[in-house]
């Protein structure tokens, strides 16, 4: 038996596969004949007329074809010898790691040991400075002085996550990912002054940095309601916008400062959160989806349609900046860079926006942690297993839900009064529905309920769309007139249907218990429910 | 008077499109229990491959009759729909049957935003407008100052509909077809015990859930671009769900009623909040009468 089943494997029917890929190759024609097949173009007066695209749309199909046939001739035996592998390793009972695994170990010990030393060493070089500034303290030595201290911290960090890998494997390193992400956020600005110069800083902190962190932040309240609390909410950047719009009118109105108005605009969002929580009580799944969908909407509308408050499409701008507690980032006198005795430059109000929309993100992430301790944290998630069981249990299913509603639209709102303060204009372009998916498919891919996923996730969508921006090397490919970002959510929808299929999990599948008796169990998500509402 | 018979006339047209949109979903909900969020899109499509499958015939082939152009646009653009929405269930929806429940929809939102940005890519951002592929009007009433018309067009969109709802409520009441489509809503897993192949059957559901709501949409506006899927698919939807979703002619009435109030709305009101009227409609049906005008009330088991 054993003899044979190999053999049956990785025997390849290629007729069957030619004809598999024949049929493939049929659709593709099929489907692409009208989209790529013809082009419609106005012509010089103005008329629609059509072009053939005979060449792209062959290439197409070709693709199409040859992607078939590479799937039927070589993944597919590929995976069956693998699982047919992987059925008799585990016949076989385990043995001890292979002497493969044991070297990765060691290397892993031996990496982490070395790390730690450079952090020591980068610490010993920058002692004199550290002396200095203390006999002779200036703001520009404590700077460096403080970046010094960062990264040794965080090099010894990331050896001390290598080492305990090294000696106790994969599950003792498991817990440290969440620390060892956020000593990372901690130090990016350092890392990427360090790597791109003050000019190239910019484009990292902010574009990257900056606008990564805001899809956390909102992808952190959003786990509330849709992770944790299990009503799925596709109306969530109506909380964002809410946040937005009443930082901009509040702040040009009455001239408020931003540390006044983000918890403000927090508390207002809540209380459009609960307004609008309120009457989807009684739904449930998908109706719940939509209806938030279409309150999300109707916010979007008002905001393009109430002009003499909102101004439209063409959205308000000069919002105010932002102070270092009163201290305005500017190059005059009384500015930052100038009260410390630097010299001016763009950098300082970027890393301290950094730092700001970190610090949310942190609070977000330890408010919810603390929370699902509470018993208002294990209502939320008992009620994502079962309403009807909830409430037989005597939980409060309408505050339960209200105060999931609020909370996620609270940290929505901050979100936003950030996004307005760091933009300086904000239109309701930004507030689409589009944003609502993308802050939904981040939860969703890093998987429900888990804060490292959201983080995880973010990274993977933003990051990744930004990344496009910067793959010129392609138009040398492909031509001058080929744009990345055009494909930018060609890629993202793409994506989601594809993680959906691969991972419908998300990328952390598995939850750790908020309650535990003796000793903590993994659970798989698959043991979760999820969206029942 | 004369205005108000105007925006009858008008109102029933542009709820027949949204009739005709919503029998896909409602169609799709019926049998799998799920928001088919890309509906919008594969009809944006459609009416794409119908406006290329129109300039094809004109253009390239010289048909001359353009009603026959029409009936040729209507049969391609059926035929290449299905097959965009076939392919959707295929490769989509079918690998996360049995996933999680919020699997398809998320799945769904990524294939509406890619059909979206394809279609984006593929044919320009711009928007697609046609010469008037029927012309000519009955009037019939009132003066030279405002008289009330009824075009050509508008009774083709009218006929279509109804003779489509006729169509599908034929197949789903007498053919055994139908009867296997209302097998696989009650239970799947019974419907496949007893022999139907519920794959098949769920298949062929999006194939003819795809229909013509695209041609007709290109044949009502005349014009088309990336970006027209979501608000129709969303008022649609809204229609499907105000009938009752689940049900066909249920449809078709919600539909009519979403055409009818946005006409009259948009003509006594303003034109401005007329979307925030849909919406709202949306909200207040789900809130407050989820099972719809025709549909039968969910019962919630333990």
């Amino acid at each position: 038996m054993s003899a044979e089943a190999p053999a049956a494997a990785s025997r390849v029917d290629f007729a069957r596969a030619f004809k598999d890929a024949a049929v493939a190759a049929l659709l593709a024609f099929g489907l692409f004949l009208p989209l790529i097949g013809f082009e419609t173009v106005q012509n010089i007066r103005n008329e629609l007329v059509l072009e053939t695209r005979w060449p792209l749309l062959f290439n197409f199909v070709a693709l199409v074809t040859a992607a078939h046939l590479f799937g039927s001739l070589v993944v597919t035996p590929w995976r069956e010898r693998r699982a047919l592998a992987r059925r008799r390793a585990e016949a076989t009972p385990s043995q001890a790691p292979s002497w493969l695994g044991r070297l990765g170990r060691r290397l892993c010990y031996a990496i982490g040991l070395g790390v730690c030393f450079i952090g020591v060493v980068n610490f010993g070089s920058d002692l004199t400075e550290i002396i200095d500034f203390i006999g002779a303290p200036s703001a520009g030595a404590g700077f460096t002085v403080l970046a010094a201290l960062l990264l040794t911290g965080f090099l010894i960090g990331v050896g001390y996550v290598f080492m305990r890998f090294g000696s106790g494997g994969a599950a003792a390193a498991g817990h440290l990912i969440g620390p060892a992400g956020v000593g990372f956020l901690v130090v990016f600005p350092v890392v990427a002054l360090l790597g791109a110069g003050w000019g190239g800083a910019v484009k990292w902190i902010d574009n990257f940095g900056i606008q990564i962190l805001i899809y956390v932040m909102l992808g952190l309240g959003l786990n509330i309601v849709v992770g944790l609390a299990g009503l799925l909410d596709l109306g969530y950047v109506a909380f964002y916008a809410v946040g937005a719009y009443s930082y901009a009118l509040l702040a040009k109105t009455f001239g408020f400062s931003f540390w006044i108005l983000l918890p403000l605009a927090g508390i207002l969002a809540a209380l459009w959160g609960v307004m609008l929580g309120f009457p989807v009580l009684r739904l449930r799944g998908d109706y719940l989806a939509i209806v938030t969908l279409a309150f999300g909407e109707i916010i979007r509308l008002v905001l393009i349609n109430w002009v003499p408050v909102t101004n439209g499409y063409a959205g308000i701008g000069g919002i105010p900046r932002p102070t270092f507690f009163g201290i305005p980032f500017n190059a005059s006198d009384q500015g930052f860079a100038a009260m410390l005795g630097l010299e001016f430059s763009p950098v300082y109000r970027i890393i301290f926006l950094y730092y700001v929309i970190l610090g949310l993100v942190l609070l977000t992430a330890y408010v919810t942690m603390r929370l699902r301790r509470l018993p208002i944290g294990r209502a939320w998630e008992a009620l994502r297993e079962d309403e009807i069981a909830c409430r037989s249990l005597g939980i409060n299913t309408t505050n339960t839900k209200l105060t999931a509603f609020a909370l996620g639209a609270t940290f929505g709102g901050l979100a936003g009064s950030f996004f307005a303060t760091r933009q300086g204009f904000i239109s309701p372009e930004s507030f689409s529905f589009m944003e609502s998916a993308l802050i939904l498919s981040i939860v969703v891919l890093g998987g429900m309920g888990s804060q490292v996923g959201v983080g995880i996730a973010a990274i993977a969508m933003i990051g990744g769309t930004e990344f496009l921006r910067e793959l010129d090397f392609l138009k040398a490919i492909f031509g001058s007139a080929f744009d990345p970002t055009q494909y930018r959510m060609l890629i993202f929808g793409s994506a989601l249907v594809l993680i959906m299929i691969w991972k419908p999990r998300g990328l952390i599948a598995t939850r750790e218990p908020s309650a535990v008796f003796k000793e903590k169990k993994i659970i798989s998500g698959s043991l979760v429910k999820e969206g029942r509402g | 008077m004369e205005v108000f018979v105007q925006q009858l006339i008008n109102g029933i047209t542009l709820g027949s499109i949204y009739g005709l949109i919503a029998i896909g979903y409602t169609m799709v909900f019926g049998i799998i229990g799920m928001v088919n969020f890309a509906h919008g899109d594969v009809f944006m499509v459609s009416a794409f491959i119908a406006l290329i499958a129109f300039l094809v015939l004109t253009s390239f082939l010289g048909v001359g009759s353009i009603l026959l152009a029409l009936l040729i646009v209507l049969v391609v653009g059926m035929v290449f729909t299905s097959l965009v929405n076939w392919t959707i269930e295929r490769f989509a929806y079918r690998p996360l049957r049995g996933s999680f429940r919020l699997a398809p929809l998320i799945s769904a939102i990524g294939m509406s935003i890619f059909l979206m940005n394809f279609v984006q890519v593929a044919q320009g951002p711009r928007n697609k407008s046609t010469p008037p592929m029927i012309d000519g009007e009955f009037v019939l009433m009132g003066g030279e100052a405002y008289p009330v018309t009824l075009s050509y067009k508008q009774i083709l969109i009218w006929v279509v509909t109804a003779a489509l709802l006729a169509a599908f409520w034929y197949v789903v009441a007498k053919t055994s077809l139908g009867r296997a489509q209302r097998a696989c809503e009650q239970d799947q897993k019974m419907a496949a015990l007893l022999g139907i192949d519920v794959d098949r059957t769920i298949s062929v559901t999006f194939i003819i859930g795809a229909a013509v709501a695209g041609t007709m949409y290109l044949i009502h506006y005349g014009v088309v671009s990336f970006a027209d899927g979501f608000l129709p698919g969303v008022k649609a939807f809204t229609a499907a769900v105000l009938g009752g979703i689940g049900s066909l002619p249920g449809a078709v009435i919600g539909g009519l009623l979403i055409g009818l109030i946005e006409t009259f709305w948009s003509a006594y009101f303003s034109t401005d909040y007329k979307d925030v009227a849909a919406f709202s409609i949306l909200a207040i049906t789900l809130i407050f009468l989820p099972q719809g005008i025709l549909g039968r009330p969910d019962v919630e088991k333990v």
